[in-house]
């Protein structure tokens, strides 16, 4: 069997539409009229290796903050939010975020998770779960049918800025995925093709026509990615992102990933590389906004990460895996201007185990503040089958705006 | 569904070579066996290759020059920039010929499942080659540290590979200082003076014992790593520059004086012994840890049979790793004697690696530039010896089998096929890579393909290529 609608030179859209008109879904309309409801947009950006949250947002009005840090204290405040707090210095595009009230700094939060493992720390972060081996699933996956997209399929919801779906958007629902590509796109015969051969194999057929829808949005071709470092390639990411979010029948929910934060030697301070890193990341968070446009007003993102680092600096001018950290929550549609954060003061005997900043905020408080308000999930649906067993973690509220 | 010869030659090897099948076929399981007997001499492209010794001092050199016409630029970060870009173009062709030299072995290889153990026990010890001292040293580690010892036990390669200078520089443990060693005295009032400090950094210990022996769930406690991270202070390499000249430049050197003196408990167990014993002897009994057998079983038996292994052929390994004092080629017959490694479904997804590796072993091709051979990792997303963490590449379907890396597959595919297709036949090819195995619907695709370079393409991508 072949599809007769398409020959070679047939554009992706019309690979797309084909195969659409081939899937039983498709008998629902692929241009939904946006809605009040449906017309918020999120993005997780996940730093991996666990951001040193005293780096990134320094306690400098502690008295413990230059005496713990040493070397590694921020000296450079021009970014000050308030009489405690600041910004990084590489922080210039997110300073005017918060000047402009668009930027809430939360801190001294954590995840459920106590112990130091990356890999663990970043499984429950993203399983939502109190366990590394809680859910094979992610939060973000299971959130999905909670959420009023009625008339929207799942794929065209939730979207992965990278080649695999990370664990936060795993599971039952289909959900996009794209990165930039250096390849020139395959032959649409040779998809269609393909798309027969892969009728008898519902997990291939599911990813190569997600694959499609989402590379038609993103804008497909060329993009320059493939860079060395990962964070290089932050800039296309975040433009891409903003393309797939954009169009009122575009997607809702987008995921980030970035590496390369686990500092353990030569962080640096008011320069060096953590300081590198989190100008990029400034800069792929402004990328974000200007791509998103219009839709910026009605957009919350939150960059978290696996856990902390300790606060004290080790033997190698580095951190090693601590426990709390800080969390950014931006957007047109956040309340921002402020720092929210029950802080636990970095006096020795404040610290948690003598190393590390106490934990005093649940991740999943923040996680739930924002899927309620912003996404309209119900309260019940979170505390039941997105994190279960989270019912200490209340959601927070105020993170949105009325 | 799959024969035996196919899944010898696929799930155990690294694809069937033109013939291979053949060779398979009549006793599948002594031919894998007779791979994980003995020793076996490097070969000849990897012999060929700078050790890493050299290759350290390539770098040193470079970046001693680096930084002394960095002083001269001033702070311009730019400027800072290039240098530091200049030190990577350093190393850089040494990367590239041992990926080259790395990808010329797995498709010659006529012991093919010997090779995947390879990489497999190389990905389990994962060091990256994303972080610069260590960008042309990873290679080197599975080289010298792995390949020697396929048929050691599990505690000799574990020597090997934590006293190697890829490892010590990947993990930063050639700066972690005992806090009442001799160097951290003698340094005490200087670093003071500029606000620093010298101590331990834990990130060898943690890695260690998280992901090379017991496993995260190992029974392991923060006091444990801070312990351990104190019997591992002093191992380091040797350097002919400033105050840590010493040793011979690039190889493992145990600085006393950078140790941390006194006896440590780690695992409730004390540690007496003087210098760098005691670090090896905490090693030891790590490897012969019950928790490390349960460790390495589970992840030998995601390898080879399943992304959630059956807790029967688990148990069934670990044992064998116990009772053999985790001597490595009783492991590795243990695998191909596990029925459920046979299971006639194509149970795993391949990796890119194993995707890439399998495709150019189907028409015994090795791309003539070492660029070439890295291209095409890199384009669908695994760049060698590049995991970016210590636990190295996953090894499930979930990290793998993302709808864009599909669309990927399929374009890289198509070029592939581009380029061999005036060379080859398709359902030749699909012959004598997948036997039996190969679906009716994958051959009347391939043999209604509009042209072989779409042949090629239809094969690659097809459902029963993608897996093995």
């Amino acid at each position: 069997m072949s599809f007769p609608l398409i020959r070679s030179r047939a554009s992706r859209r019309d690979v797309l539409q084909m195969l659409a008109l081939g899937a039983a879904a498709s008998a629902l309309p692929r241009f939904a009229v946006a809605d009040a409801d449906t017309d918020a947009r999120f993005v997780l950006v996940i730093l991996r290796g666990a951001l040193d949250g005293l780096a990134a947002v320094p306690a400098y009005g502690d008295a413990g903050y230059a005496a713990q840090r040493g070397q590694l204290a921020i000296a450079s405040l021009d970014h000050r939010l308030d009489g405690m707090f600041a910004l990084n210095p590489a922080f210039d595009n997110l300073h005017a975020r918060y000047q402009a009230k668009e930027l809430l700094v939360l801190h001294a939060v954590a995840s459920p998770y106590r112990e130091r493992s990356h890999f663990d720390g970043q499984d429950l972060l993203e399983n939502g779960t109190a366990n590394p081996l809680g859910k094979r699933d992610g939060w973000l996956n299971r959130v999905l049918p909670a959420l009023p997209y009625r008339t929207r399929r799942s794929e065209q919801v939730a979207v992965a800025l990278a080649q695999n779906v990370p664990l936060v958007l795993r599971g039952d629902e289909r959900v996009g995925s794209w990165a930039p590509s250096q390849l020139p796109a395959a032959d649409s015969d040779t998809l269609d093709r393909l798309a027969d051969l892969y009728s008898t194999d519902p997990v291939l057929s599911n990813r190569l026509q997600s694959a499609l829808s989402a590379n038609e949005m993103a804008g497909g071709g060329g993009m320059n990615g493939g860079s060395r470092d990962p964070l290089g390639q932050l800039d296309a990411i975040a433009a891409a992102a903003g393309r797939l979010l954009a169009p009122a029948d575009g997607s809702r929910i987008a995921v980030i990933e970035l590496n390369g934060w686990d500092t353990h030697a030569n962080q640096g301070a008011d320069n060096g590389q953590l300081f590198n890193r989190l100008q990029a990341l400034d800069r792929g968070l402004e990328t974000l906004r200007t791509s998103l446009g219009p839709a910026w007003s009605r957009t919350a993102i939150m960059v978290v990460t696996e856990f902390g680092r300790t606060v004290a600096v080790n033997g190698t001018r580095g951190t090693d895996h601590g426990t709390a950290t800080c969390s950014l929550l931006l957007g047109g549609a956040v309340a921002g201007g402020r720092v929210v954060a029950d802080w636990p003061g970095l006096s020795k005997p404040a610290l948690y185990q003598g190393r590390d900043l106490q934990p005093t905020t649940d991740l999943r408080s923040v996680f739930k503040g924002v899927l309620t308000a912003h996404l309209h999930a119900k309260e019940t649906d979170l505390n039941q089958r997105v994190f279960p067993e989270s019912g200490s973690a209340k959601a927070l509220g105020g993170l949105i705006r009325a | 569904m799959s024969d035996l010869d196919f899944i010898a030659t696929n799930r155990f090897g690294l694809g069937a070579r033109a013939g291979e099948l053949g060779q398979a076929a009549g006793d599948p399981k002594g031919w894998l066996a007779q791979q994980v007997k003995g020793t076996r001499s490097s070969p000849a492209a990897i012999s060929a290759l700078p050790n890493s010794a050299a290759v350290f001092r390539v770098y040193e050199e470079s970046r001693q020059q680096q930084q002394e016409s960095k002083r001269a630029v001033a702070a311009d970060p730019e400027e800072v920039k290039k240098k530091f870009m200049a030190v990577r173009k350093a190393v850089a062709p040494i990367y590239l010929d041992q990926v080259a030299a790395r990808y010329e072995t797995a498709v010659k290889s006529t012991e093919s499942f010997r090779e995947r153990l390879v990489h497999f026990w190389s990905n389990h010890f994962a060091v990256s080659a994303d972080k610069p001292q260590v960008a042309a040293l990873a290679a080197t580690l599975e080289n010298e540290a792995v390949r020697p010892h396929l048929a050691s036990s599990f505690g000799d390669m574990l020597l090997a590979v934590e006293s190697h200078p890829a490892m010590i520089l990947y993990l930063d443990n050639q700066a972690s200082i005992g806090s009442d060693s001799i160097a951290a005295k003698r340094f005490e009032r200087r670093a003071a003076a500029n606000g620093r400090k010298v101590g331990i950094n834990e990130n060898l210990a943690r890695e260690i014992l998280e992901l090379h022996t017991l496993g995260v769930n190992g029974g392991y406690t923060q006091a444990d790593v801070t312990a351990f991270a104190r019997v591992l202070t002093g191992w380091s390499i040797g350097s002919d520059r400033g105050p840590m000249a010493a040793g011979e430049v690039g190889k493992f050197l145990f600085r006393e004086n950078a140790h941390e003196p006194g006896a440590q408990t780690v695992l409730g167990k004390r540690y007496s012994e003087a210098g760098e014993e005691q670090a090896r002897t905490v090693l030891r009994d790590l490897a012969k840890h019950p928790a490390t057998a349960t460790h390495i079983a589970t992840k030998l038996a995601r390898h080879f049979i399943a992304d959630d292994p059956p807790p029967d052929a688990v148990t069934r390994l670990a044992k064998v790793f116990r009772d053999s004092s985790g001597q490595l080629t009783e492991v590795h017959q243990a695998l191909i004697e596990l029925d459920p490694a046979w299971r006639p479904e194509f149970i795993k997804y391949k990796t890119p690696h194993e995707f890439v590796v399998s495709t150019l072993r189907s028409v015994d091709l090795v791309p003539a530039k070492p660029q070439q051979v890295f291209a095409s990792f890199q384009l669908l997303g695994q760049r060698p010896f590049t995991p970016g963490s210590p636990a190295g590449w996953p090894d499930t379907a979930a990290q793998w089998d993302g709808p864009d890396a599909l669309l990927k597959r399929i374009e890289w595919a198509s070029q592939f096929g581009e380029r061999v297709g005036a060379k080859v036949k398709p359902l030749e090819v699909a012959a004598a890579s997948l036997g039996q195995s190969l679906s009716d619907r994958t051959r009347t695709a391939i043999s209604r393909a509009a042209s072989a370079a779409q042949g090629v393409a239809l094969l690659l991508a097809s459902p029963e290529f993608m897996r093995r």
